[in-house]
Formats: structure tokens, C-alpha cells, sequence
């Protein structure tokens, strides 16, 4: 089962992980992982953009294929949008597998994928206001570890 | 007989708005003429994509809007 949502509301992470376990008896591994807002000395909040027609299609495809590449008997992915604050849950991403590499890897290449493609576009409020944040250079050199092609190389 | 042109991140600071109707047909020269100043160098960067209706462009030149499209400049994102 792949469950991909979008929410514009604080969430629970655990209200979310509970009933995807039960969805899936028999399962061997279920790995969670929760990014929250990191608390910084000058950050105030943080704002996620997102464009509809795009953004949650693109997660979605994303989710394909995570199932299909980490064989998955289940995939979550909850993410938020909107005006966050430090502490506050910002995606959640739970995989359950009969094994727990497939469950454990899946979750990491998720996240790598989130952080460097999907389509979200993030702001910083200061003291002295607004500011954009540019995309990172590590974020794709951890997308360039799921790159079949290069691991041969 | 318009096209809604949809600004993200960046882009909807430097226009000032989040979104603008433009007269259809729209090509990319249309585009770039209808976006003056830092807004449209911004929207000729290589790492700008584009968007019509929800499916990217491989190639921006090819741009080629009718009435009821909507079409979203999007700068490269900032991570989830």
C-alpha cells in the first residue's frame, strides 16, 4: 500500500505509523524517519511551498519506485506545507517490508529523493526577515548514491 | 483568452505577485516579453524549469500556450 499526502497542518507522526502497521500483517521491518524543524538561533520559522499540479504527483511517482526498487509491502510519506516552527514535524516517511534492509534502505533513498527533487521550495524568517533557501550541493551528492549506473562504474 | 502564469519561490518575489493572466497565444518569446526586467533574466537561467498544465518542458523554447493554460516558472527547489 502507498500512502502519499500533503498536509498544510501540524501533524503526529505516531497517529500516522500506527494504523500503517496494522494495515500490513505479517510484516518482518518497519522503518520510520521524521525530519523536524531544526531549532536554530536566528530562525523563527520556516515556510514550505509547494505547486499542486507537480508536487504531489511527483511524491507519488517517487513512492512507485521505492515499493518496486526495495521490493515494500507498504510505503507513507506525509509531508507538510505551509508556515512551520522549530520542533515541528516537517515529512514523515515509514516503510515496512518482510525484511529490514528492504524497509531500512527505502526510507533513506526516500528521503534523498524528497530533499533533492521534489518540488517544494523553502523560506527562512529572521529578525530581518524572509530569506530563500538555495538548493545544497549535498543533497545531490546523496541522490548520486542511488545511481545505479555510477555504483557500477 | 488568457494564460495564468504561476511565479514559485523566488520568482514570486521578484514579480510581486504569485501569479499573472498574459494575453494566449503564448510562446516563449511572448513569455519573455510579458516578464521585464530581473524576472525575466531570472526566468532564461538554465536551472529555471517550466511547466505546462502540471507537465514540465524539456525545452523551454518550445513553449506554446492556448487559452486556459496555466504555465508555472520554477526555480530549482530548496529541498523538502
Amino acid at each position: 500500500m502507498l500512502d502519499v499526502r500533503l498536509i498544510d497542518q501540524p501533524f503526529n507522526p505516531g497517529a500516522f505509523v500506527g494504523p500503517f502497521t496494522n494495515a500490513h500483517p505479517g510484516l518482518g521491518g518497519l522503518c520510520t524517519f521524521v525530519g523536524e524543524v531544526r531549532g536554530e538561533v536566528d530562525v523563527e520559522a520556516l515556510e514550505l511551498t509547494h505547486y499542486a499540479p507537480l508536487t504531489l504527483k511527483g511524491m507519488q511517482a517517487l513512492g512507485a519506485q521505492a515499493v518496486e526498487r526495495f521490493g515494500l509491502m507498504g510505503l507513507l510519506i506525509v509531508h507538510r506545507t505551509g508556515v512551520m516552527h522549530p520542533g515541528e514535524p516537517i515529512v514523515l516517511v515509514s516503510a515496512c517490508a518482510r525484511h529490514r534492509r528492504g524497509a531500512i534502505d527505502a526510507v533513506d533513498f526516500a528521503m534523498d529523493h524528497l530533499k533533492a527533487r521534489s518540488w517544494f521550495w523553502k523560506r527562512e524568517q529572521r529578525a530581518d526577515g524572509w530569506h530563500w533557501i538555495e538548493p545544497r550541493g549535498e543533497d545531490h551528492a546523496d541522490l548520486a548514491r542511488w545511481d545505479t549506473k555510477t555504483a557500477a562504474a | 483568452m488568457a494564460v495564468t502564469v504561476v511565479f514559485l519561490g523566488k520568482l514570486a518575489d521578484l514579480a510581486g505577485v504569485g501569479d499573472k493572466s498574459v494575453a494566449a497565444p503564448l510562446d516563449w518569446r511572448g513569455l519573455l516579453s510579458a516578464l521585464p526586467g530581473p524576472l525575466g533574466e531570472a526566468v532564461q537561467g538554465d536551472k529555471v524549469r517550466i511547466a505546462v498544465n502540471g507537465e514540465l518542458l524539456a525545452d523551454k523554447a518550445s513553449l506554446a500556450a492556448s487559452d486556459g493554460d496555466e504555465i508555472a516558472l520554477l526555480p530549482p527547489v530548496s529541498g523538502g
